[in-house]
């Protein structure tokens, strides 16, 4: 009796219109407004790329002034990495680790309503700084002080927005570790985990770890800017050089955070697509969990110029040459995944083969970069801007995008358009090479970051890659029309979506219906 | 048959497509092989490692390639089973393992060397500001203060209506350059006032940042005479990209009768610990 109670009770959702989506519990619905709430983020901070790129077309200012320069370039980074890359993770982790374990929900569902929900408030919060006199922070994402005690208005703001994005992800992140050590359906052992569930598990450690270390060196910061402390500051026995070192003990496992989702997501769909078994479950697993310990100890490696001492240089630059190892094995893996199986190329295998390309092209530059004193030369030019892009853009965005058109027959019940996915695709995957290619040369010929002019033997790449921007950016409102296209229409999906896939999450029905797995499955193997 | 030739011809457009305009850009663009010993070791060290990547890319990409042409459905629709193989993995752990230590040893040999300032025969204070370097010379009590030149300036404001193809070495031109003599191994002691600013000349193979309160010690030994350019490369306000360096490296003799020169057209020159900041 209860039961059929509770089903007519539990079959739909709670509230309606927008009460449906501010008081949901329902991992489905919040993995859906994690997962518009990056894209629209990714937008935001794509239009400022474009004014970015506009702006470095030619020599010269032309639209706008070097301190909005700056304030774009910060809210660019922090809005990428903080507001559309991390939530698109976390979205895509909300929606698929229920399924792909055999949990009914996740196992805190009013914490994860509450994680989502700080993030618009953080964001309006760091947005607004925008239209305060002086406008936003403009040191850079990596906020080094002194530079980040000179600001304004923006300075409490930006503080408060991070130690609230902070919490978020926290939150986040103890919730799918929680959700992945005791929910898994019975018969489901750690080893038999879908990969992006492992990595996934490993990433939620990471956040736990180092985002409360940036929580502390903002509070720092807030500390010396208001209260009189001299943690950065030279003259009081502190050190700027401390900031450099908190920021980046955060800041490394950070970008780790950032693509460990990406290599399950590929591990996931170079299998479905090529018909055959992943190659190295365990030593995948293992690749995991050894790049997220190095991620602890290379942070210094972004800090080659900052003066430290030759034996410090030496650890990180050893370290950080060690990451490759690991990172080569997993590329190693999907190649023999690939190999001899029954490829065809959907729309997500095309993003994921081109994942693997490009991330390696990204792979190389890291470890060129690791090189301490070729460093020297590269540390903070366009170089380090191409190779961050690659990693980012071309690695974390591609297997997001991937991600998206690999699970949306699972989300909405229809099929997108194979056609208009792949015009996205081909247009995408050229115009991100013309945009950031030229870069690496850029930075080579000694072309600084974070310069919203230049000499004039730039103008060349700078005009290539501005036009490359361009044609990325527009690519992606194709994204958008195929999303939402697929959302209000198209072919119907089946259950298994697509035949060469595995995994619990295609048993259930396409859509995947608003409660599933209420008793939990059978595992077999 | 056909579909083959169209293959082919795709493949190789394709990957001449690609190849073509990488090979001009590294052509044109490259780190330059500057004019220290340092800068040298550096080139060597880049190239060394550009074309260890040019190598694994060539068998990670081919294998890829391979993949994709051959193992697709359509001409192998049965896939193989085969996963998990012990050798295999041990093989491919351990290359890359050796590949990164024929790396690191060079690497590490440069590093030391690039970090020995010992034995320097010159020093020269480097002090940055918001927006400008400092140059003192403690033994001749110079002082040069190397701002942004007035041609660059003219033209740099937004709507300022004027070319930066109107004057040479737009952004890279300055009031007054760091001198130093050909030859000799001088010690850049760098130093902030007040964020943290960057020296970065390529041409030296140097770049250092220059922190408030801290002092970082580097060295050059410029071979060769001649104008290097570089600027500050650590975001550092407003007017971080008009913060630009140059150094003009002249002979012993020509660069004693400079400084010589310098002091007689600036007698009121102070000892460093008392230089008012600018």
């Amino acid at each position: 009796m209860s039961e059929s109670i509770a089903l007519s009770h539990d079959a739909h959702p709670a509230g309606r219109g927008l009460t449906r989506w501010i008081k949901t519990t329902n991992h489905k619905d919040i993995g859906t407004l994690y997962l518009l709430f990056s894209l629209i983020m990714f937008f935001i901070g794509g239009a400022m790329a474009m004014v970015i790129r506009a702006e470095l077309f030619e020599p010269g200012l032309q639209f706008v002034n070097p301190g909005f320069y700056n304030q774009l370039v910060t809210m660019h980074g922090l809005i990428m990495v903080f507001g559309a890359v991390m939530p698109a993770f976390v979205g895509l982790a909300n929606w698929m680790i229920p399924l792909m374990i055999g949990a009914p929900d996740m196992a805190l569902p009013r914490l994860n309503n509450w994680s989502f929900w700080i993030l618009p408030f953080a964001f309006t919060l760091l947005l607004l700084t925008l239209f305060l006199p002086g406008g936003g922070p403009e040191g850079g994402w990596t906020l080094y002080v002194p530079y980040s005690l000179e600001l304004g208005y923006s300075f409490p703001f930006l503080i408060f927005a991070i130690h609230l994005m902070g919490i978020s992800s926290v939150l986040g992140g103890i919730n799918i570790i929680v959700t992945i050590l005791n929910m898994r359906a019975p018969g489901m052992t750690l080893m038999k985990m879908p990969l992006f569930v492992w990595a996934w598990l490993i990433t939620a450690y990471l956040l736990v770890a180092v985002m409360p270390v940036l929580a502390g060196g903002v509070t720092m910061q807030l500390f010396d800017h208001f209260f009189g402390t001299h943690f950065f500051s030279v003259a009081g026995g502190g050190s700027p050089l401390l900031w450099e070192n908190v920021f980046w003990f955060f800041g490394h496992p950070e970008v780790y955070i950032m693509i460990l989702p990406a290599f399950g997501i590929i591990s996931e769909i170079v299998p479905t697509f090529s018909r055959k078994p992943l190659f190295g479950r365990t030593s995948m697993i293992y690749a995991l969990a050894s790049i997220a310990f190095l991620s602890f100890i290379v942070w210094g490696h972004h800090m080659f110029t900052s003066g430290m001492p030759v034996s410090a240089d030496l650890f990180f630059m050893f370290s950080t040459m060690l990451i490759a190892v690991p990172t080569g094995v997993k590329i190693f893996n999907w190649i023999a995944t690939m190999w001899k199986g029954a490829l065809t190329f959907e729309v997500p295998m095309l993003f994921a083969i081109a994942f693997i390309v490009l991330f390696t092209i990204g792979g190389f530059s890291g470890v060129m970069l690791a090189l301490a004193p070729a460093d020297f030369q590269y540390h903070n030019s366009y170089f380090v801007v191409a190779h961050l892009h690659y990693v980012l853009v071309t690695g974390a965005v591609f297997a997001i995008m991937a991600a998206v058109y690999y699970w949306l027959p699972k989300w909405t019940g229809h099929r997108y358009s194979e056609f208009w996915g792949k015009v996205h695709f081909w247009v995408s995957v050229i115009s991100v090479n013309v945009l950031y290619f030229p870069m690496h040369f850029l930075g080579l010929a000694g072309m600084p970051r974070r310069v919203p002019d230049y000499a004039v033997q730039f103008t060349d790449l700078n005009m290539i890659s501005s036009i490359g921007a361009f044609v990325f950016g527009s690519a992606q409102l194709i994204f958008v029309a195929i999303i939402f296209a697929t959302i209000y229409g198209g072919k119907k999906a089946e259950a298994r979506a697509w035949e060469g896939a595995h995994g619990l999450e295609w048993t259930v029905p396409s859509p995947a219906p608003y409660h599933t797995f209420s008793s939990p499955p059978e595992v077999m193997g | 048959m056909k579909k083959k030739w169209l293959h082919a011809a795709w493949c190789t457009s394709l990957l001449a497509a690609i190849t073509m305009p990488t090979l001009w850009a590294a052509n044109l663009y490259n780190l330059p092989h500057g004019v220290t010993p340092v800068s040298h070791a550096i080139y060597g060290l880049s190239m060394m490692a550009f074309w260890i990547m040019c190598g694994i890319a060539v068998v990670v990409f081919g294998a890829i390639t391979w993949s994709i042409i051959f193992h697709r459905r359509s001409r192998h629709p049965k896939p193989a089973d085969f996963h998990e193989n012990t050798v295999l993995e041990i093989v491919w752990t351990v290359i890359p393992f050796l590949i990164l230590i024929a790396m690191a040893i060079p690497a590490a040999r440069v590093l030391i060397r690039a970090e020995n300032v010992h034995h320097s025969e010159l020093t020269v204070e480097v002090t940055g500001y918001q927006w400008l370097w400092r140059y003192t010379y403690p033994r001749w009590k110079i002082n040069i203060y190397s701002r942004l030149a007035d041609s660059s300036l003219r033209i740099a404001p937004l709507h300022s209506g004027r070319s930066p193809y109107s004057t040479p070495h737009y952004l890279h031109a300055v009031t007054h350059p760091l001198v130093l003599p050909v030859g000799e191994k001088v010690r850049l002691l760098i130093t902030s006032k007040d964020v943290i600013h960057s020296w970065w000349v390529p041409d030296l193979g140097v770049q250092m940042d220059a922190n408030p309160g801290l002092v970082n010690s580097i060295w050059v030994k410029i071979l060769k005479p001649g104008t290097y350019r570089g600027q500050c490369n650590q975001i550092c306000g407003w007017g971080h990209a008009y913060m630009p360096i140059v150094v003009v490296a002249k002979p012993k003799a020509q660069f004693l009768s400079w400084v010589k020169h310098w002091r007689k057209r600036h007698p009121q020159a102070l000892s460093p610990a008392t230089t008012p900041d600018p």
